[in-house]
């Protein structure tokens, strides 16, 4: 993937010297990234490797131990969800994080709910906003009354990347969002990932899987034991390389 | 039989052959038309059976309109806590001490308004202060109690089945304490008239009532349809509409026709001519009417539905009973709610304690005792799920009224006091159980 993203100036997010420990256990150790604009940065690892509560740092479910986030070079205070989505910043959980006995507009506006000039919740508005993204982002989607514990996987997926995407994120998280799906809903999923860069909009895809990260990302941030093993551009390390940085620790040894 | 899950009408069959039923329906049931929810239905139908059966072994005392008033009034206290147990039990918590708390809001207005206002602050018996003075100060001791719970919950992670356990015992024995653990009445003269029989509306106000309930049910859903065609929404068919229009207007009406119809005695309404310096015309009647304790409820019912369904707080209710961990990650104050859950809680039993003493005239120490049991009981035959999530506001009185119908119609066939239990607790057991398999047909989790 050719590497045309402009790293010269200041970064989307940043994050610095980031520690997150759970009794003893450093599940997250001196980390930093970061993120430019129209960015994809995947964060690869094991199991356990501490990726999810690196990347849940940055959607205020956990707080750091100690560590700074920058956005757009500001300090950013981040102590809640609440606080993240002030930032713009908005997350795809890997559990989708959707409330299974309200229907999909609910879900979508959780937390955010349009309301009518006396505090009533609108819900005839916010259905009528939940078609307009679901036409553009899954066009087959019907089910709109139902609760979304009545959806199949995909469409639950579809509300989930609806509900990060509708509020006009900058910096979007995405952690495993392809695990549940096939490979048609994995295709929407990429298409998507293609057109929300173009809007200049900073992408975190947390993966397993190789050859997503290799085909989505610019560059990739490979984590082992709580550690960092170092940031690459895709287009500088092979698949090998990633596997040895994920598996034994290894940088990839440079030419020159 | 392999495919016949989805259509149970054997009528749809001459559709074509490739018609996948359910998709385009080209003739849908009646029910489904209607969008009526089945499980609402189901309760209506236990409801008008129950209501038959006993007509009938009682030889058509059941449904007079003595008997229907009295069930009404006997239903609000528990139908007025029923609300705010479904919010309970919707975030998945528990309340097991509404009862207590009830005894405890209600020694609290009892002991207002016969020590507080009349020597303290010096107004005297039945001041037309006493009674506001006695139900703020009643609410607010409920609101305060209900948050207190709703806090040790919530910001310190107590269980709330501990937590209200302890407030089970604890507000009981509280309630002695502020009573010396004596009953306490006369109440105020004005407060009685919010019990039931002490307070009603008359004829002609009831059927004022009336009337405004039926233009406000016609109003919301003309208002409900007109929201569907501005964001062009399918709608039910306009006969649809008018039926059930139709249904519910007939349906306050009948109601508000039954309890007029009740009669005040002749000797009562005797003795209030002679107490105004009057005497009574030559074949004077009147009706009772709508009692104020129900009106009470319906308040009650209006805003608990309007809070669940129309606010945030109701949708981060259901969000948060539905899936906790989703509600903390779209930026719900979780603790913050559970203690706004419970003060609700606490409201409704200091409103329910107002009826409960107004109705009986005094204060007494077993006041609400087994209330919770009650209540929790109508909640759940209601459709409230106790895995969290799932309840309405309708079904909690809903079933609350068929508890209550069951205790009373037994009572009045003369079944004896154990066994009126026995039955009870068997149908509170099939209820749940008749639910479970409802769902399991739905195929929802």
């Amino acid at each position: 993937m050719a590497d045309n993203i402009d790293r010269s100036g200041t970064p989307l997010v940043e994050m610095r010297d980031i520690c997150v420990s759970f009794g003893g256990i450093h599940a997250v150790d001196h980390v930093s990234v970061d993120l430019y604009p129209g960015e994809v940065v995947g964060l690869l690892g094991h199991n356990g490797a501490g990726k999810s509560t690196l990347i849940k740092v940055l959607s205020g479910a956990y707080q750091a131990d100690s560590g700074d986030i920058y956005v757009d070079g500001e300090r950013a205070t981040i102590a809640n969800p609440r606080d993240a989505r002030k930032y713009n910043i908005e997350t795809i959980y890997q559990t989708l994080a959707l409330a299974d006995n309200l229907d999909a507009s609910s879900n979508l506006f959780l937390g955010r709910e349009i309301t009518t000039p006396l505090g009533f919740v609108n819900d005839a508005a916010m259905e009528a906003e939940t078609r307009k993204i679901m036409g553009r982002l899954n066009p087959n989607f019907r089910k709109f009354a139902d609760p979304v514990s009545a959806l199949s996987g995909g469409q639950r997926q579809s509300v989930a990347i609806a509900r990060a995407v509708y509020f006009n994120a900058r910096i979007l998280i995405m952690d495993e969002p392809t695990a549940a799906l096939g490979p048609q809903e994995t295709k929407m999923v990429a298409e998507l990932i293609q057109e929300l860069r173009k809007d200049g909009i900073g992408i975190f895809l947390i993966s397993h899987d190789i050859h997503d990260v290799m085909d989505l990302c610019d560059r990739v941030s490979v984590m082992k034991n709580g550690e960092l093993v170092g940031t690459e551009l895709v287009g500088d390390v092979t698949d090998d390389d990633i596997l040895g940085m994920i598996i034994l620790g290894k940088k990839p040894a440079r030419a020159a | 039989m392999t495919d016949t899950s989805s259509s149970p009408s054997p009528s749809a069959g001459g559709t074509g052959s490739d018609a996948r039923p359910g998709a385009t329906p080209t003739k849908r049931g009646l029910f489904s038309q209607l969008e009526l929810d089945a499980r609402l239905l189901g309760m209506v139908g236990a409801f008008v059976l129950v209501c038959i059966a006993f007509n009938v072994v009682t030889g058509g005392q059941f449904l007079t309109p003595r008997n229907i008033f009295n069930l009404t009034i006997q239903t609000v206290s528990v139908a007025i806590m029923a609300t705010g147990m479904v919010f309970v039990i919707v975030t998945r918590h528990i309340d097991l001490s509404v009862g207590s708390l009830l005894a405890t809001c209600s020694a609290v207005m009892a002991m207002t308004q016969t020590l507080v206002t009349p020597e303290w602050l010096g107004l005297g018996l039945n001041h037309p202060l006493t009674a506001p003075i006695t139900i703020v100060v009643g609410i607010a001791a409920g609101l305060l109690i209900g948050a207190f719970h709703g806090w040790l919950v919530g910001y310190l992670s107590i269980p709330a089945f501990i937590v209200t356990l302890g407030g089970l015992l604890v507000w009981r024995n509280v309630a002695w304490y502020l009573t010396n653990g004596q009953t306490i009445g006369p109440l105020d003269s004005t407060f009685l008239k919010l019990g039931g029989i002490g307070g009603t509306l008359g004829e002609t106000w009831s059927w004022i009532v009336g009337i405004i309930a039926v233009l406000a049910t016609l109003f919301a859903l003309w208002q409900a349809r007109r929201a569907k065609i501005a964001h062009d929404f399918p709608v039910k068919p306009v006969w649809a509409e008018v039926l059930m229009g139709v249904v519910f207007t007939g349906m306050i009406l009948a109601f508000v026709a039954i309890l007029n119809a009740y009669q005040v005695p002749s000797r009562r309404l005797e003795r209030a001519f002679e107490a105004q310096g009057l005497t009574m015309p030559e074949g004077y009647t009147a009706g009772y009417g709508m009692p104020i304790s129900v009106l009470v409820l319906i308040a009650v019912a209006v805003v608990m539905t309007l809070i669940a369904r129309r606010t945030r707080l109701g949708r981060y209710i259901f969000a948060t009973g539905g899936n906790p961990d989703a509600a903390e990650l779209s930026g719900i104050n979780t603790r913050l709610l559970t203690v706004k859950v419970f003060a609700i809680m606490g409201v409704l039993c200091a409103l329910a304690g107002m009826v409960a003493s107004a109705r009986l005239s005094f204060h007494s120490n077993d006041i609400g005792t087994l209330d919770e049991l009650r209540v929790i009981a109508a909640a759940v035959i209601g459709g409230t799920a106790l895995s969290g999530g799932i309840g309405t506001i309708y079904g909690a009185i809903l079933g609350a009224l068929i508890m209550q119908s069951l205790q009373s119609g037994m009572a009045m066939v003369g079944v004896d006091a154990p066994l009126q239990n026995i039955v009870v607790g068997a149908v509170l057991v099939f209820a749940v159980l008749i639910d479970i398999i409802y769902r399991k047909r739905l195929g929802a989790k």
